[in-house]
């Protein structure tokens, strides 16, 4: 039965669902229990927005607190899943990647390839991305694509909290490393949310809303965004259909390639910086397998290539929204070609 | 811990085995025959051997770039190694990882690392399986003295202390990292007094005595699987190769090398303790040592004869499922 729950309670719910299944899965984070060694609670945090809260209480050392040494036991979470273990590892902010990086690229992502598949590596790290916090320019930032780059990791990007429960589910059950991104500006977001347990496969994206005219491809935060600006434009005549990618990796070619192909006029949006981005792997990706079907070239809609400002007025600058994205579909949908204004004067 | 003639049989066959395998190597690599990046354990032997005669299938390590002789000490095939030095398909990594990558999970060898320091946190993570298994096993990283000055092992020193688990650093300090000795790189006066500094016990351990490592190691072995939590060794040994091969070690002293094989042969010295207490007889271990050379002559010969692997290989084992 559906219920409404906070994107951030479907995580929870994911975690505790698969710990009461599964007793090889086990929590391994800063602070994720919260008050390991104090004079007060135990349980006191559940992590640094309370997305484990109670876990503790249930679970017992199962929820696993740690120093603040990132490679340490990021390694240790992927070292116990070829051990036999099933850990989800926190790792607070992906901006964070930088002092474990090593562990997650070199070590888990390449395990079963380098050992000839021996290794098998069930691990899910746990990491929010995101601006328009104020969090600035460390605690910010969206890396999905540093990820995606690396063969061997999975990375998933859920944009709500049906998702969010699904895809954690199916990330704890996957025998791969995944990477999971929590935007952290959705965490409050309320959505139905399935109480049974549910998984929702890699790889497919979904189209949120359907249109004719214009479509845009965006994933996390983005996807309410793109759907705010298409119903701007539906007022404008202007009928734009909406693909979620929910994962970058695997990426749901087949989706993108069926839906441009179809409208044959596309904005990829990504909260993300613009170079060697999902932006631009999309944006190649069609360009080599449906060029012929485009009526207008590629528009992104991405941040500027700087870090995340801090000051509001920058930040909301940097940060695309639905009229940045409004702006590119009125572009790409008033486009006209040679030949199709040529055909219009005749 | 006094070991039985048939373990101290087995430990020799292991050293040999090492030093055998690496001297061929060593050999084929000079004349073109293996490709890519080698680094060779010989001289180091006492210390896998000494650590490893402690250890089951279930008891993990973790390696370095110089992961042979952990390899053999644990268990691994030596067909399987050599074939997989060569890129062949029939390799205990299909041809796909090669000398820095050499690894056999269903031995809980978790790899050797073309990463310094990146072992330390993978065996904490098993030791942690360990430990939730409460079976009494135990995971292992060998660290190089290059290894023992990144944060990784400082971070995993720290973390196996609060989570009191059943880990152990051994830091095989053969004296340069590279081309850069540890006298100069590393700051405290051991490792073993840095570890002091993190709360772990601590030895500092002659890696060229086989008995003095396999002692300590015994006592933080059994200290650790009894739920007593992690030690770091320091064996301090030497390798008689460089850094990988192909380097010309002109950082090294002269006839540093030459002087090391006459004084600080591992190999030696224990052979020269198990006859002095008639524990074992030369015939015995020159028989051994006449079935050792046999036996890597052959990998060497079935290596070479093995097909490389099939072009489908280049996209298998990327993922579980995808």
């Amino acid at each position: 039965m559906a219920r409404i729950l906070t994107f951030q309670q479907a995580i929870n719910e994911a975690l505790d669902q698969e710990m009461g299944r599964d007793p090889s899965v086990i929590l391994i984070g800063e602070d994720v229990a919260g008050g390991q060694g104090g004079d007060g609670e135990m349980d006191a945090w559940g992590g640094v927005l309370g997305v484990t809260k109670g876990l503790y209480g249930k679970y017992g050392d199962r929820v696993m607190d740690t120093p603040i040494s990132e490679s340490a036991f990021v390694g240790a979470a992927i070292g116990a899943a070829t051990a036999g273990l099933r850990p989800v590892v926190e790792l607070m902010f992906n901006d964070f990647l930088g002092v474990c990086f090593d562990q997650i690229f070199n070590q888990g992502a390449k395990f079963r390839y380098m050992f000839g598949g021996k290794a098998t590596t069930p691990v899910v790290i746990r990491t929010m991305i995101g601006s328009g916090f104020r969090a600035a320019a460390q605690h910010s930032q969206s890396l999905y694509s540093i990820f995606t780059h690396i063969p061997g990791l999975k990375c998933v990007v859920p944009s709500n909290p049906y998702d969010a429960k699904g895809l954690l589910i199916e990330a704890i059950r996957d025998d791969d490393p995944v990477i999971f991104f929590e935007h952290k500006k959705l965490y409050a977001m309320e959505g139905d949310v399935p109480e049974e347990s549910y998984t929702i496969p890699f790889g497919e994206a979904e189209i949120v809303r359907e249109g004719d005219d214009v479509t845009i491809v965006t994933l996390a935060e983005m996807v309410h965004e793109a759907v705010k600006a298409a119903d701007q434009l539906s007022a404008e005549g202007i009928e734009c259909e909406v693909v979620d990618l929910r994962t970058t990796s695997p990426l749901d070619e087949e989706t993108i390639l069926e839906c441009v192909t179809a409208t044959g006029r596309v904005v990829v949006v990504d909260e993300a910086n613009p170079r060697c981005s999902m932006a631009t792997d999309i944006a190649a990706l069609i360009a080599q397998h449906a060029f012929g079907a485009l009526k207008a070239p590629i528009r992104m809609v991405t941040a500027p290539h700087t870090p995340v400002p801090f000051s509001d007025i920058l930040e909301d600058l940097y940060k695309p929204n639905a009229e940045k994205i409004a702006a590119a579909v009125r572009e790409v949908s008033e486009y006209q070609t040679w030949t199709q204004t040529t055909a219009s004067r005749s | 811990m006094s070991l039985s003639k048939a373990e101290l049989l087995d430990v020799y066959r292991v050293m040999k085995t090492i030093r055998e395998f690496e001297e061929r190597v060593h050999d084929e690599f000079a004349a073109g025959e293996i490709p890519g990046f080698v680094h060779l354990y010989a001289g180091e032997e006492a210390s896998a051997a000494g650590i490893c005669q402690h250890l089951t299938r279930d008891d993990f390590i973790a390696s370095t770039h110089r992961g042979h002789g952990h390899c053999i000490a644990k268990g691994v095939d030596v067909f399987g190694m050599m074939a997989e030095l060569f890129g062949r398909s029939s390799g205990v990594c299909r041809g796909k990882g090669g000398s820095m990558h050499i690894a056999d999970l269903d031995l809980g060898m978790m790899g050797a690392n073309g990463i310094v320091g990146g072992g330390p946190p993978l065996i904490c993570g098993a030791a942690l399986a360990c430990k939730r298994a409460g079976k009494g096993n135990v995971a292992i990283a060998f660290v190089g003295d290059g290894g023992s000055n990144q944060g990784t092992t400082f971070e995993s020193m720290n973390l196996a202390k609060i989570w009191n688990l059943p880990a152990i650093f051994v830091i095989e300090d053969n004296g340069y990292a590279e081309a850069t000795s540890s006298k100069w790189s590393i700051g405290a006066s051991s490792n073993a007094e840095r570890a002091r500094g993190f709360g772990l016990p601590a030895a500092r351990v002659d890696g060229h005595d086989f008995f003095a490592v396999h002692k300590a190691a015994g006592e933080a072995i059994s200290r650790a699987r009894s739920g007593g939590g992690p030690t770091l060794l320091d064996c301090k040994l030497d390798r008689y190769y460089g850094h990988f091969e192909g380097d010309a070690q002109t950082y090294r002293g002269t006839d540093e090398t030459k002087k090391l094989r006459i004084d600080k042969d591992c190999l030696k010295i224990f052979a020269e303790r198990a006859t002095a207490s008639e524990e074992l007889q030369q015939d015995e271990l020159d028989a051994i040592d006449a079935e050792v050379v046999a036996l890597i002559a052959e990998a060497i010969v079935q290596a070479k004869a093995a097909p490389k692997p099939m072009e489908d290989e280049l996209l298998s084992d990327v993922y579980v499922s995808y």
